[in-house]
């Protein structure tokens, strides 16, 4: 290889790794900011343990609240990782790239996030042990007919999937920070990397593992919403029991983790000044999948008011006309996030490549997408069958806090992750390099490649 | 497994042409059950913790109104939707037909109470607490549960294993009307039946028969023990 091609591959290595240099003031200060609302929504988790669940705004007949409606919107933003990156790898899309990492991690970090939810919401959290099938004396198990804990085996094995994949995509570009790394930074690099010395033996097990990983990913992602859409669905609650629900969340969960993943590569894009790898190619392509889960969605969510309507069972048409009357704002709000502002918009070239519009379109998506879980949840629990106990729910101060710990919690695994591990798949953007050049490097096999940025 | 039979299937009549709407049922229930007392605040909260409840509905425009009463309890249905749902089998179905709960094996998740088509399954939303001297009358065949864990109505199942202790000791079966929950019990216009319904000859079985039957939501597939006699046969007389 010449020596201005080591050079230059050095240089881009050393670009993309920019995010792990030693931080700065305004990381710790971040870090800082972040940490006192974390601390703040521990603190009134405990006061909620020490008081009692009357600290929430839940009541009967509104039981689940801004826990569970935290616990969905989480889980389906950690759908963004396997959508971006799984399946656009088993189609070579080759501009998925640079984002990956990003959109893996974050899928690893809202998953963690989310898993939590259930627990905090528990009524008694100190026996949360109880839903674990683990021998006992008295021979008891949980119960295997409840969604619930198909829920939790759903979750389990995800985080434990997505984190896996996660690792396997990091695995060489371990080897690379282990390679640069000084101090006491090395030595855990060094055995995370497991030894990775870039053989062709190994690229070749790495591609498919990769591969494999990517197929048995993607059913596992498919299944975890579709099970977080059967906690409401398999019930008799008006509003919730109907079977458009599992493709209906799906649908739902990728739409808002491809909204995360575009702000996401925004953030990064910006904070760490990788704007020759985030191109306006990336983010047009991001935001024209945006724009086909947006038209889905709200296909679905047509069909499913539609055929409500229509039918006009009475305790159904109940439900929906509270929503209407009780709830008209949010529902504004989610249909102009999901529908009414991105489906025009992202149809112009100009807007997917515009990143202060793309910022906002996706925010947009992710504030629609929160709301819409609100909207699933609670108008249904508030007006069910009988009438008698009718009611109504507004979140407390404890639920709002532990939420925005949620937030703060996530965006503070992913400032540590990005300080500790390469942001940007290296190996795979230099892939990408190679593969523009019509052939690519693997250790010493030569391999040709087919050109498809465009 | 062997599924387990019993010679009861515990059910209730309840004839909504008697009830008055006085709410003697709530009181006894509450006090034959340790059940919580929650503040005005709290209850308009939505957390007041009543296992039978009066309902309350009006019928027509002022001044021609007319209340209707429905006592609500929980249905001990047969195929109860809050079973299945419960992860630690908290809520499970015994052979005599009721739907038990488990206090100590509740985790909180409160998904039996979402599913519940009657909304009779209330939450522990914090520890009870009772004003000297009401902790001295708490009833010591109950227990007093914790925050963190659902209740709803047993139909006064400490009652109903004292009397088959009883009949045990004297190796016969529990006699009609013997066992009696505390609303049945206390209920001035006797609107109330308590017994067995797999005795044909019982009270309750004899009322299940009327052709004023109805059961709540029966659509839902819940098939509950809980029988109405339909009220409104005072209007077409008079």
């Amino acid at each position: 290889m010449p020596a201005d091609r080591i050079k230059a591959i050095a240089a881009s290595n050393e670009a993309m790794l920019s995010s792990t240099r030693p931080a700065n003031w305004r990381w710790y200060l971040l870090a800082f900011l972040l940490g006192i609302v974390v601390a703040t929504g521990l603190y009134a988790f405990a006061h909620q343990m020490l008081t009692g669940m009357a600290v929430t705004g839940i009541n009967r007949p509104v039981m689940w609240g801004l826990y569970i409606i935290n616990f969905v919107f989480w889980v389906g933003l950690s759908h963004s990782g396997t959508m971006v990156s799984a399946i656009l790898r088993l189609s070579h899309a080759n501009w998925r790239r640079p984002i990956l990492r990003g959109a893996e991690a974050m899928t690893v970090f809202s998953i963690t996030v989310g898993g939590l939810f259930p627990l905090i919401h528990l009524g008694r959290n100190w026996t949360f042990y109880y839903m674990i099938p683990y021998p006992n004396q008295y021979g008891l198990w949980p119960n295997f007919r409840s969604a619930l804990l198909w829920d939790m085996m759903a979750i389990t094995t995800y985080i434990i999937g997505s984190s896996l994949f996660l690792f396997l995509g990091l695995l060489p570009d371990l080897a690379v920070a282990r390679d640069r790394a000084t101090g006491w930074k090395k030595m855990p690099l060094a055995i995370l990397a497991l030894g990775w010395r870039g053989t062709a033996q190994q690229w070749k097990t790495y591609a498919r593992a990769s591969t494999l990983m990517a197929c048995l990913v993607i059913p596992v992602a498919v299944s975890v919403h579709s099970i977080v859409s059967w906690d409401f669905a398999v019930t008799l609650v008006p509003g919730w029991h109907s079977t458009i629900f599992p493709p209906y969340f799906v649908i739902g969960a990728i739409t808002s983790g491809v909204a995360a993943v575009i702000t996401l590569m925004i953030v990064i894009r910006k904070a760490f000044r990788l704007e020759a790898f985030l191109r306006p190619i990336h983010f047009d392509n991001m935001a024209k999948l945006l724009l086909t889960v947006c038209l889905i969605w709200s296909y679905f969510y047509f069909a499913e008011v539609f055929t409500t309507w229509y039918g006009h069972k009475p305790i159904e048409w109940e439900v929906f006309s509270f929503l209407h009357s009780h709830y008209a704002l949010p529902l504004f709000v989610m249909l102009l996030g999901n529908t009414l502002v991105p489906i025009p918009f992202l149809m112009w070239k100009r807007v997917r490549r515009s990143i202060p519009a793309l910022l906002v379109i996706s925010l947009l998506v992710n504030v629609a997408m929160f709301t819409e879980r609100f909207l699933i949840i609670v108008p249904s629990l508030s007006h069910k069958n009988v009438p008698f106990l009718w009611g109504t729910y507004d979140p407390t101060w404890v639920e709002l806090s532990i939420t925005a710990a949620a937030f703060a919690g996530f965006g503070l695994l992913y400032m540590l992750f990005a300080k500790f591990f390469p942001i940007v798949a290296i190996t795979d953007v230099r892939e990408e390099t190679e593969a523009l050049r019509g052939e690519s490097q693997r250790g010493r096999t030569r391999l040709a490649t087919l050109v498809n940025e465009e | 497994m062997k599924r387990m039979e019993s010679p009861y299937k515990w059910g209730m009549v309840i004839d909504l042409d008697r009830c008055t709407g006085c709410g003697a049922c709530v009181v006894a229930c509450q006090a034959e059950n340790n059940i919580a007392l929650v503040d005005k605040q709290r209850f308009a909260e939505g957390r007041n913790m009543h296992w039978l409840r009066i309902e309350r509905y009006w019928e027509g425009e002022f001044p021609n109104v007319r209340a209707r009463f429905l006592p609500m309890l929980c249905q001990h249905c047969d195929d109860a939707p809050c079973e299945p749902v419960c992860p630690v089998y908290a809520s499970y179905h015994n052979p005599e037909g009721l739907n038990g709960q488990v206090y100590n094996r509740c985790v909180g998740t409160r998904y039996c109470a979402n599913n519940c088509p009657y909304a009779v399954r209330v939450f522990n939303f914090l520890n009870p607490d009772w004003p000297q001297p009401l902790p001295d009358q708490l009833n010591p065949d109950v227990t007093v549960r914790s925050r963190g864990v659902m209740e709803k109505c047993t139909f006064c199942i400490q009652r109903i294993r004292r009397a088959k202790e009883d009949a045990k000791l004297e190796q016969r079966a529990i006699r009609d009307g013997e066992v009696q929950p505390a609303c049945a019990q206390t209920c001035p216009p006797g609107a109330i039946a308590f017994g067995n319904l797999a005795d044909s000859e019982s009270l309750v079985a004899r009322l299940a028969r009327s052709p004023r039957r109805l059961r709540l939501f029966e659509d839902l597939g819940t098939d509950p023990s809980v029988i109405y006699l339909k009220g409104g046969g005072h209007e077409h007389a008079g």
